[in-house]
């Protein structure tokens, strides 16, 4: 249960925002939610509801609404690669294929062994060092860059740093 | 290069610690407002600097904070850091190296709005810098810099982040303000506007990151040396963010009317490909799109003469497209973006973002007749003006500023294109034959 295991993180939270306006809480413990469960799960939308006055279906809007909330399981981390405009002017797109070759997978799927769910994404704010891609896993979300417009991140690159993920915990 | 106003950090190396802000005059502006000026006193030194709001819409910062409805109580300050245009990624530069500028900017207009609660509303990537700036908030309540009675006066203040989790609705100010309560991100009818009822339904400010980077180097430096930098209706630095087809992309910090050519071909190095600029999106995804003619070029950047050009300043994101782009798969871009981020509240961005990528892609695949592209223009037209928000303005300007420009890329891909004449098609093969008229022999001898 959230309420037990993460106590103070929940109080830090709700003390941010005025005491009659609860609601305001929704998001930073979604993101707590997927800390503990990796997605929202039915229990959570519960949970949270209960934590922050609201009703589990109007949680579930909230989840269904913002695109860094999972109703559902994927791989451990999430590979998400900002294909936009700015990025695909600078070779992202192809950044993108060649990846997902290199991991034996579609765009939106996740590697065999489960570690990585690649998808491609809008803008992430990082436009002068494409190709970029975020990880989001349970502790957050991560940026890796591109050093410089002279030296784009490749695609052996973007492996080795996929690698060094799945040695952490 | 003169000093830089706004990104200091690559001028003073660890402006990002408190220990060196404050050795470089770092809060002496915060505690000068607190402890000798009336709120009013600050509003009419912002104002007279002439500073306008660097999000994107422009509008005079001084002003916004005289709007607050009087004696209403308590208000709040929140700041748009949501930085989600394509294009633009200043803010996030400004947060990570210089959070201790951005964050005294945030209280002084706390402070002028008679604000005791401040929340800045990140975008949920901005995850490891949300961490960073948790930190550096917990110093400034450690050191008295934010709590209560701030030096020793009745005046109270506290910061927090609060952050999003993906969508390009909530950097629309309404849609913040409903973010920040828990709810979808979607627009509010206006008026009220926020500065009568905002967060909460209180009187709010809503300003971007970079505008309230600017506001302690105007208090400390005062409005009439402000006023000395810039152009005369767009006064001040501004950071460009300049990223596509150029050697050098990245934030370029210049004063408001600088010209494109500078930025681009002079800063930037022009395109890799050493092909000319076709086009250029100065706002973003959400730009009209200006041709690449000298004319464009030599125009200057503040917001009056790119406007006078059809096009907006915006949040100064420039994206520079080479000769090599088809503009129908820039409307391709930038439709599926809107698409994705249309909140859904208003049927004509919904329904409209939805069939031009339909249409868009069809267009990509050639799977098009003529009077499809007619269409997408009409589709397009019918999006405009009609939404509550300018999201849907933002997704037809580029479709149709595109179409209007270089409407012959997308004809291209209709099956009933007019194929062009080989010898235009080829004009350095000379053994191409010309086309031949109808109805005429072909020249005798050929």
């Amino acid at each position: 249960m959230l309420d037990e295991k993460y106590r103070s993180e929940i109080e830090t939270i709700l003390a941010k925002y005025p005491p009659d306006q609860k609601r305001s809480a929704v998001m930073p413990l979604l993101y707590l939610a997927q800390k503990e469960y990796g997605y929202v799960t039915e229990a959570a939308l519960t949970e949270v509801g209960a934590l922050c006055a609201m009703s589990p279906t109007q949680v579930a809007g909230i989840v269904g609404f913002y695109s860094l909330y999972y109703d559902r399981p994927g791989g451990r981390r999430r590979v998400q690669i900002c294909t936009d405009l700015p990025c695909a002017l600078r070779g992202a797109e192809k950044f993108a294929d060649d990846l997902c070759q290199k991991l034996g997978v579609k765009l939106g799927e996740t590697t065999k062994d489960g570690e990585f769910t690649v998808e491609a994404v809008m803008c992430l704010a990082a436009c002068d060092k494409a190709p970029m891609f975020q990880i989001q896993d349970r502790d957050g979300i991560h940026y890796h860059e591109s050093e410089s417009a002279d030296k784009p991140m490749t695609v052996e690159q973007a492996m080795g740093i996929l690698e060094s993920y799945k040695s952490k915990e | 290069m003169p000093e830089h106003i706004l990104l200091r950090h690559r001028d003073i190396p660890d402006i990002h610690r408190l220990d060196v802000y404050l050795q470089h005059g770092g809060y002496e502006a915060f505690k000068k407002v607190v402890t000798t000026m009336t709120p009013q006193q600050v509003i009419d030194e912002v104002k007279a600097s002439g500073l306008r709001g660097r999000g994107g819409a422009g509008f005079p910062t001084g002003l916004k904070w005289s709007f607050l409805t009087k004696d209403s109580f308590p208000r709040y300050v929140t700041v748009n850091s949501d930085e989600s245009e394509p294009g633009t990624f200043k803010d996030r530069e400004i947060m990570g190296k210089n959070p201790h500028q951005f964050l005294e900017g945030v209280m002084i207009c706390a402070y002028a709005a008679q604000a005791n609660v401040a929340y800045n509303y990140m975008r949920g990537e901005f995850w490891d810098i949300a961490v960073q700036l948790d930190q550096v908030l917990a110093e400034l309540r450690e050191r008295g810099f934010l709590g209560q009675n701030l030096f020793g006066t009745n005046y109270s203040l506290d910061i927090h982040n609060h952050l999003g989790a993906g969508a390009y609705i909530c950097g629309e100010e309404s849609a913040l303000l409903e973010s920040i309560e828990g709810k979808l991100g979607q627009p509010r009818l206006k008026p009220p506007f926020p500065a009568d009822k905002g967060l909460y339904h209180k009187p709010t400010v809503v300003n971007n990151t970079e505008t309230l980077t600017n506001v302690p180097m105007i208090i400390a430096r005062g409005a009439a040396w402000y006023k000395t930098i810039g152009a005369e209706k767009s006064s001040g630095p501004k950071i460009f963010c300049l990223s596509g087809h150029v050697k050098h992309p990245g934030n370029y910090e210049l004063p408001l009317g600088a010209t494109f050519r500078h930025l681009i071909y002079e800063l930037g190095g022009g395109p890799p490909s050493g092909l000319k600029v076709k086009a250029i999106l100065t706002a973003g995804a959400s730009s009209s799109v200006l041709t690449g003619g000298d004319d464009i070029l030599d125009t200057l950047m503040d917001y009056e003469s790119v406007a006078a050009k059809g096009g907006a300043l915006g949040s100064a994101s420039i994206i520079v497209l080479d000769e090599s782009v088809d503009m129908a798969w820039l409307a391709l871009k930038t439709s599926r973006f809107f698409k994705h981020e249309s909140c859904g509240k208003c049927t004509p961005c919904r329904e409209g973002t939805y069939w031009m990528l339909n249409l868009l892609e069809r267009v990509n695949k050639g799977e098009v007749m003529r009077a499809d592209i007619d269409l997408l223009n009409n589709v397009a037209a019918q999006i405009q003006g009609k939404c509550l928000c300018p999201l849907g303005d933002f997704a037809a300007a580029p479709v149709l500023t595109s179409l209007k420009q270089f409407r012959a890329d997308f004809d291209a891909h209709a099956k009933d294109a007019k194929k062009p004449a080989p010898a235009a098609a080829k004009p350095a093969a000379p053994a191409a034959r010309p086309a031949p008229k109808p109805k005429e022999p072909a020249p005798a001898g050929d």
